[in-house]
């Protein structure tokens, strides 16, 4: 993955989607014109084949987009769409021209239920894994999103009827979608990681307590060098997982997932930690990233969701040692 | 920010030695119980490196024309993850085949590195670094120990410590002040050859507190020096040393101390045959960790490749590393602890104790954990 593609995505991304649009959107506002600056770049269709009408690129090279997506907050699910407009076309299913979320379902008494789904209120279809490996699209309206209402999300609880009308059916590996959308959520937390690493190094370079910039205090530095750590390792993770491509193999997702859950709790308090009150505030932008920390890390399955899953199958491979696990993990 | 930081690959034609490595290994340590496998980087076996010498498994970076294998450092990973992940004794060869041949060929004369190289990558001689004195440990510029000029050469006078496996080796790349005061802090300081068998050396073992004696401390009372025991240029040796800290920072050796106890825990549970919801999530949350650091130490090896100096990158590697090493030993005894009703074998007791009680050496030795965020620090534009 070279500049080529990611400099004009993320310049199209700055001009579309400033912190202005994002708040915006995050109370409640219309996304619609951003959608539109995205759908009209072209970007959507990045991992549909060249025989469908795509860029026919592989995850691993648009990993880079989708950290941009993490950097840049942005507040339409578009790493999500770019997903499912390419398993879509795999499947020879006509593909809508809105936002869709990807998501999977369990039963309940009255059918199916997920759990609460970043941006699902901003969406205009999903894409529902119901298990044995079907999945379907549906229109998202007032009868299948329940707003969390947790403060600036979007976020949503998808609830369908045993047989939900859908507007297609395709065929997955079962728990590709999770897999899948837990990645594209390590790349987010990633990309959100890096940008805050570096308004937090900058505020630490600019603001001055005791006749000189914070930065220089020990305890500070100690704090963002940790900090550091955790970033490298949630873009090493977010790289790793969409290494092989898709479908995202269940134990490179978990990796991924599981060390950049990791990763969001201590980056999200040690940029507050370092930038004091000022990051409280609503409208400092520190909040637009950490906010969007907290809700990835859930998404998708926290690190223990994914580490549960890993550790039954360390202890039940053959492998002779763990380094030998993890070498042929995925 | 760091961008060079980006997922890598082993190629295919390195992986292909792990086969080599991995026989060698387990025809060796077969017979070990895990605590003696799980003391590895400090198990010294000369007979092992020796072997590893003629089998071409050492010198993987070093040109052929000094006896090395002319690999890189992608091969030299590959043979160090199978030696640590088997717990191999690697400690007799292991800093020379790191750090003081890659010294000796950048920045000796041909005349050290024919005299030197060859016998490093056979196995046979074997090196220390003479860093840490009894009033310098992170404060390294401090050092008191001196070299004056003489008509032929040096008189050396000082006192190194806590130099691992002193007491084993055959030389010392020394760090010592050749002019100026303590008060000169970088300036004035350069690297020597200290033959340890010179008259006028007295060498120490110390016993650690897990019973074991890995390092030592080291006398100098009026060595003589010929001139030929200058490594690189005279104040010179602050840089010197500081090129030497990516290759020692960022290896796999700052992954994996802990592994042969991660292993010998993960035997006991299936043993026991329980797995409760909670230990697949200790256990899975150690792979994912162990797989990313896995990769960051792939992506700065790819760097050394490149020939860069990747100091802060392997800085965070080593820090994040051993942070992982230390959590290991902690989290296993909450968990053998936590069934008191459940028999443990002693030997993974031994295991454990060990592992735990040399635990807050991994994040001491090699730049301790506050000298390394400093560093990183540092990479971020602060100060």
């Amino acid at each position: 993955m070279d500049n080529e593609l990611l400099e004009p995505f993320d310049r199209m991304l700055a001009d579309a989607v400033p912190p202005e649009a994002v708040r915006r959107v995050d109370a409640g506002g219309d996304a619609s014109a951003i959608w539109a600056a995205v759908a009209q770049s072209g970007f959507l269709d990045a991992l549909v084949s060249e025989e469908a009408g795509g860029f026919g690129l592989s995850l691993a090279e648009i990993e880079p987009l989708l950290r941009a997506l993490g950097s840049r907050t942005v507040p339409v699910p578009v790493a999500e769409t770019m997903v499912a407009r390419a398993l879509l076309a795999t499947a020879g299913v006509e593909r809508p021209d809105g936002p869709i979320v990807l998501a999977t379902a369990a039963r309940t008494e009255s059918g199916w239920a997920t759990a609460a789904v970043p941006l699902a209120g901003v969406a205009a279809h999903a894409l529902v894994e119901l298990g044995e490996g079907a999945a379907v699209l549906v229109d998202l309206d007032g009868d299948v999103v329940e707003a969390t209402g947790v403060h600036g999300s979007r976020g949503g609880i998808l609830r369908l009827p045993a047989e939900p009308t859908a507007r297609a059916r395709i065929s997955v590996e079962e728990g590709a979608l999770r897999a899948a959308a837990a990645t594209l959520r390590a790349a987010a937390i990633a990309g959100a990681g890096d940008r805050l690493l570096d308004m937090t190094a900058a505020y630490a370079n600019e603001r001055v307590q005791f006749g000189k910039p914070i930065g220089r205090q020990q305890a500070i530095q100690q704090q963002l060098a940790v900090m550091a750590e955790h970033a490298i390792a949630a873009r090493i993770a977010a790289q790793y997982g969409c290494a092989r491509g898709l479908p995202v193999p269940q134990r490179a997702a978990a990796i991924a997932k599981t060390v950049a859950s990791q990763a969001a709790t201590p980056l999200a308090t040690i940029a507050h930690a370092v930038h004091g009150a000022i990051g409280i505030s609503e409208e400092y932008d520190l909040q637009l990233f950490t906010r969007r920390l907290h809700e990835w890390r859930l998404a998708d399955g926290s690190e223990g969701y994914w580490a549960g899953l890993l550790g039954a199958a360390r202890v039940k491979s053959n492998a002779e040692t763990s380094i030998g696990f993890v070498r042929g993990a995925a | 920010m760091f961008e060079s930081f980006q997922l890598s690959q082993l190629p295919d034609e390195d992986e292909a030695l792990r086969g080599t490595v991995r026989d060698l290994c387990s025809e060796v340590t077969r017979s070990f119980p895990p605590e003696v496998r799980a003391r590895s980087w400090s198990g010294f076996d000369a007979a092992f490196s020796r072997r590893l010498g003629a089998a071409g498994l050492l010198g993987l970076t070093l040109p052929k024309k000094y006896g090395g294998q002319e690999r890189g450092p992608f091969a030299r990973f590959v043979i160090l993850e199978e030696l640590l992940a088997c717990g191999a004794p690697v400690a007799a060869h292991w800093i020379a085949d790191r750090q003081s041949a890659p010294q000796i060929l950048h920045f000796g004369t041909e005349a050290q590195r024919e005299a030197h190289i060859p016998a490093i990558c056979r196995g046979e001689k074997y090196y220390c670094i003479g860093m840490s004195e009894p009033g310098s440990g992170s404060d390294l510029a401090s050092v008191r120990t001196r070299a004056e000029r003489t008509a032929d050469g040096w008189l050396l006078n000082g006192q190194k410590i806590w130099t691992t496996n002193a007491h084993h080796d055959d030389y010392m790349i020394a760090l010592v002040r050749t002019s100026g005061s303590a008060a000169d802090r970088q300036a004035g300081l350069s690297q020597f050859l200290v033959d340890l068998h010179a008259p006028g050396v007295t060498v120490r073992p110390i016993v650690d507190l897990a019973g074991d004696a890995h390092f030592a401390e080291v006398f100098f009372e009026n060595v003589a020096l010929g001139e030929d025991a200058l490594v690189g240029k005279e104040g010179e040796g602050w840089a010197q040393c500081t090129a030497e800290l990516a290759f020692e920072r960022s290896g796999p050796e700052r992954i994996y101390t802990s592994i042969v106890l991660l292993d010998a825990w993960i035997a006991h549970l299936r043993g026991a045959g329980r797995l409760d919801e909670g230990q697949e999530r200790q256990v899975g949350a150690l792979m994912a960790r162990l797989a990313v650091l896995r990769e960051m130490s792939i992506a700065v090896t790819t760097r050394l490749a490149a020939g860069e100096q990747p100091v802060v990158e392997a800085s965070i590697v080593k820090d994040f590393g051993t942070s992982f090493e230390q959590d290991i030993p902690a989290l296993i005894a909450d968990d053998l602890g936590s069934r008191p009703d459940e028999p443990v074998a002693p030997e993974l007791l031994r295991t454990l104790h060990y592992v735990t009680q040399v635990a807050p050496s991994f994040s001491l030795r090699g730049g301790t954990r506050e000298i390394l965020r400093g560093i990183i620090a540092r990479g971020l534009g602060l100060r």
